[in-house]
């Protein structure tokens, strides 16, 4: 509220602003005909994250809530398609060196069809964030590898951000299924794919056993971090072996040991956490 | 002229003045020069180091039993964001390179320091398809030549970078653009256009070295009348693709130009260019003086996957046989007869799930089961192809054909689009298919003899980077993951590498100055020279 009524102000006082207020006004706001050509320009650029259908890919956001952390208005989605999100995988229209780029009209094509698909979330989460909470830090053993806003583990990716930026459906598949697609780790500017939370196990040239995650890896060398956390930095021809899997190195988490209510409690923590 | 006058102007010893003279007379390119490029291997006098497209240095200083010992000699930051593709020339020890936004500059090649910088004022409102790239300079007589991203052919004085000519190919607003190094051929400099993302009409031209006046234009979908037109349906002819965007071959025997063409568009979806949409994902066979046909060779009818045929075409002399090699994007391995385009042999070089049979000539044929759907179908190549623009190399030493692969599969789903001038035209999405790991990169040594892979070295993961044989017995290439690596040519085992910080999107060359061999290649913003110590 308070950002609108600076909006508001800022532009009642300043005509300039407001010309371009009007040009962040959606000109296809509600047009049936926009949407569906922002569909198939949804399908080339946006839903190889976003997913088909903007329900998010795993990679991506899902784009169906109507409630989105990064931008509160059309503005701000234009914004934000046309420039990125610093400090995520979402890039700058036009800048992932693979494809065309939009124009501002088919941008604005894209939202409209991303508005046509957006669903209202429930007022009430399926599960009890507090009890989630306490499994994740408690008997669920979460937290032994995963952080969320500063406490917990190092082993596995950061999840303070999960639940505002990944679906439902993907943060369960990771779960009941993390070996099905790995989380990815680091990106690096201008390499076509980003580290993932592989597994392995090396054997030093002096014996020693070294199991963990790769944080990086090229051709010669290969950063790991240890089940304990310590990070090891190897050369891979001084090492008697080098095994890499893509069995994760988290736990298939099943029924038996977390119930689908349990998996709905940590959802609704992991949700509260993320929209914040 | 004016170095002959200024000599005897000063009286400068006899001796001297003939050094001078023919230094002077050494820093004039002329086509014989090119012709018999192979006579001064301390140059890299075009893209792909000679007319025959091997990308091979036959430099042997830094070899087999010296490459570990490698060292970084200088590196040149281009002070632009995006992806640096260009080879760059060098002529008598100066280095000259295209880079991002329309850049280009000269460089003392034994030092990198700049000698001259020119950089084009690009309109705000080019949508180029893949990045502000420009992937290299030709060369003749005094000037150097470049393609502009707002499609414009530039003639630089190679001296100063001052512009000599400026001529508009065609109108950039309706998706044309140029990234491809031109060719210089006799007097003229012969380049294709880039835009088959957008639907344009693709074209060859050839420009008067001297004047910019353009000598003839091919035009790589045919208008009515015109052999090949029958293989479009309706109007689709007009927005037909068949872009030209990677560096062609020459052949003096023959004075042919070999220049391949890219995808039809829209790129991904058939659908209203019913037939084999000629001369998209060809390889020409033009009259260099004339610009007309001799033979074309069409690896893939009718794409939908967007598998330009963009590579670099390889002219190959073997068993008195004068050949052609391209390994395509269609993941086959393809040799051609060069003096009819008759095939000789296409064999898979990569993971392919297109193709299960081939036609009477021993062409592979796409399976009805390969074109996109809405729903979305899993095929191998995916859209960047088992191998892209990247170039590969031929080494006349081992025999053998190297060229950067990858095995990724995509599902490609229909997504119709109306054709709009200067918007994105592909009719289609593609997505990495659903396998756990969906990509392998690897380095490959083809036999062309037998289509056979004799060795490959995987990547850590699929690499943009070309590759370079020398005389030394060497492979360079580069990796995603920003690494220089020096190969041994018989075995394909990893020598040396240094790591350069950013991932590799050009291809690796060689030149010496003063007695020195070097290696160079371009990785994220900068160029890089390698050297003995």
């Amino acid at each position: 509220m308070f950002r609108r009524w600076c909006i508001a102000f800022v532009g009642f006082v300043f005509l300039g602003v407001a010309a371009n207020a009007a040009q962040g006004q959606n000109p296809f706001a509600g047009d049936a005909k926009a949407a569906k050509l922002g569909e198939y320009q949804f399908r080339i650029n946006c839903a190889m994250c976003h997913g088909l259908g903007a329900r998010g890919g795993g990679r991506g956001p899902d784009l169906t809530r109507a409630v989105k952390k990064h931008t509160h208005s059309d503005a701000d989605m234009f914004q934000v398609i046309t420039n990125g999100i610093a400090g995520t995988a979402m890039p700058a229209n036009g800048t992932n060196g693979q494809g065309v780029g939009m124009t501002d009209e088919e941008i604005w094509q894209i939202i409209t069809y991303i508005h046509s698909q957006e669903v209202k979330a429930p007022t009430q989460p399926l599960g009890n964030a507090a009890h989630g909470k306490t499994l994740f830090y408690g008997d669920a053993n979460c937290s032994l590898c995963h952080m969320v806003e500063g406490k917990g583990g190092r082993l596995g990716p950061e999840l303070t951000g999960v639940g505002g930026s990944r679906t439902r459906d993907a943060i369960i598949d990771s779960v009941r299924n993390p070996s099905r697609r790995l989380a990815w780790g680091l990106t690096e500017s201008m390499k076509e794919f980003p580290q993932e939370y592989e597994s392995v196990t090396v054997v030093t040239a002096d014996g020693k056993r070294i199991k963990g995650v790769t944080l990086n890896e090229d051709n010669f060398s290969v950063q790991i971090m240890d089940m304990n956390e310590q990070i090891h930095l190897l050369d891979k021809n001084k090492l008697l072996s080098f095994q890499k899997t893509r069995e994760s190195a988290m736990p298939k988490y099943g029924t038996d040991t977390l119930s689908d209510k349990e998996l709905e409690d940590i959802m609704a923590y992991l949700t509260s956490v993320g929209a914040k | 002229m004016r170095e002959r006058r200024a000599c005897g102007r000063f009286a400068i010893g006899v001796f001297a003045c003939g050094l001078i003279a023919s230094t002077l007379a050494h820093a004039q390119v002329t086509f014989e020069r090119l012709v018999n490029s192979a006579k001064e291997p301390q140059n890299w006098m075009t893209y792909s180091g000679d007319y025959s497209g091997k990308r091979f240095s036959g430099l042997d200083q830094v070899n087999i039993t010296n490459a570990r010992t490698l060292v970084a000699k200088w590196v040149y930051q281009t002070g632009a964001t995006g992806k640096l593709e260009a080879t760059p020339l060098v002529v008598d020890g100066i280095l000259y390179a295209t880079a991002q936004d329309d850049r280009a500059f000269a460089l003392d090649a034994r030092t990198g320091r700049p000698i001259w910088m020119y950089q084009r004022q690009i309109p705000s409102d080019i949508r180029p398809c893949c990045g502000h790239v420009n992937r290299g300079l030709a060369i003749l007589g005094g000037k150097v030549f470049m393609g502009t991203l707002d499609a414009h052919v530039v003639a630089l004085d190679a001296k100063t970078g001052a512009v000599v000519w400026d001529v508009i190919a065609t109108d950039y607003r309706t998706g044309n653009s140029f990234t491809v190094a031109p060719l210089a051929v006799k007097g003229l400099i012969v380049i294709g256009i880039s835009g088959g993302e957008y639907g344009v009409r693709g074209f060859i031209d050839a420009y008067d070295a001297d004047t910019g006046e353009r000598k003839w234009r091919f035009y790589t979908v045919p208008g009515p009348g015109e052999p090949g037109h029958e293989t479009w349906e309706g109007d689709s002819w007009k927005v037909g693709g068949a872009p030209a965007w990677n560096t062609g071959t020459y052949d003096p025997v023959t004075n042919q130009i070999f220049w391949p063409t890219g995808n039809p568009a829209p790129s991904n979806r058939g659908e209203g260019r019913a037939g084999d949409n000629l001369y998209s994902n060809s390889l020409l066979a033009l009259n260099a003086d004339t610009g007309k046909m001799s033979w074309y060779f069409q690896f893939t009818k009718h794409d939908e996957h967007d598998w330009d045929a963009t590579q670099i075409p390889v002219m190959i002399d073997a068993g008195g046989r004068h050949l052609i090699a391209q390994a395509d994007r269609n993941g086959y391995f393809y040799v051609l007869d060069r003096s009819t385009g008759k095939l000789i042999s296409a064999n898979a070089y990569g993971k392919t799930t297109w193709s299960d049979t081939k036609d009477a000539e021993g062409r592979p044929v796409a399976n009805k089961e390969a074109s996109p759907t809405l729903e979305g179908r899993t095929v191998c190549p995916g859209a960047l192809g088992t191998t892209n623009w990247f170039s590969p190399t031929y080494d006349p030493q081992t025999a053998l054909f190297y060229v950067t692969a990858r095995d990724q599969c995509d599902i490609f789903s229909t997504a119709p689009q109306p054709y709009e001038a200067g918007h994105a035209y592909y009719g289609s999405a593609y997505f990495p298919s659903e396998e756990a790991k969906p990509y392998h990169g690897f380095l490959k040594a083809i036999d062309p003899a037998t289509g056979q892979v004799k060795w490959k070295f995987e990547h850590t993961s699929p690499t943009w980077s070309g590759v370079l044989s020398t005389a030394g017995g060497l492979v360079f290439s580069g990796d995603a993951e920003g690494n220089f690596i020096a190969f041994d040519a018989e075995a394909g085992k990893p020598l040396w590498h240094f790591q350069m910080g950013s991932a590799v999107y050009a291809a690796p060359m060689a030149f010496a100055v003063d007695g020195k061999e070097y290696v160079a290649i371009a990785a994220g913003s900068a160029l890089y020279a390698f050297g003995l110590p």
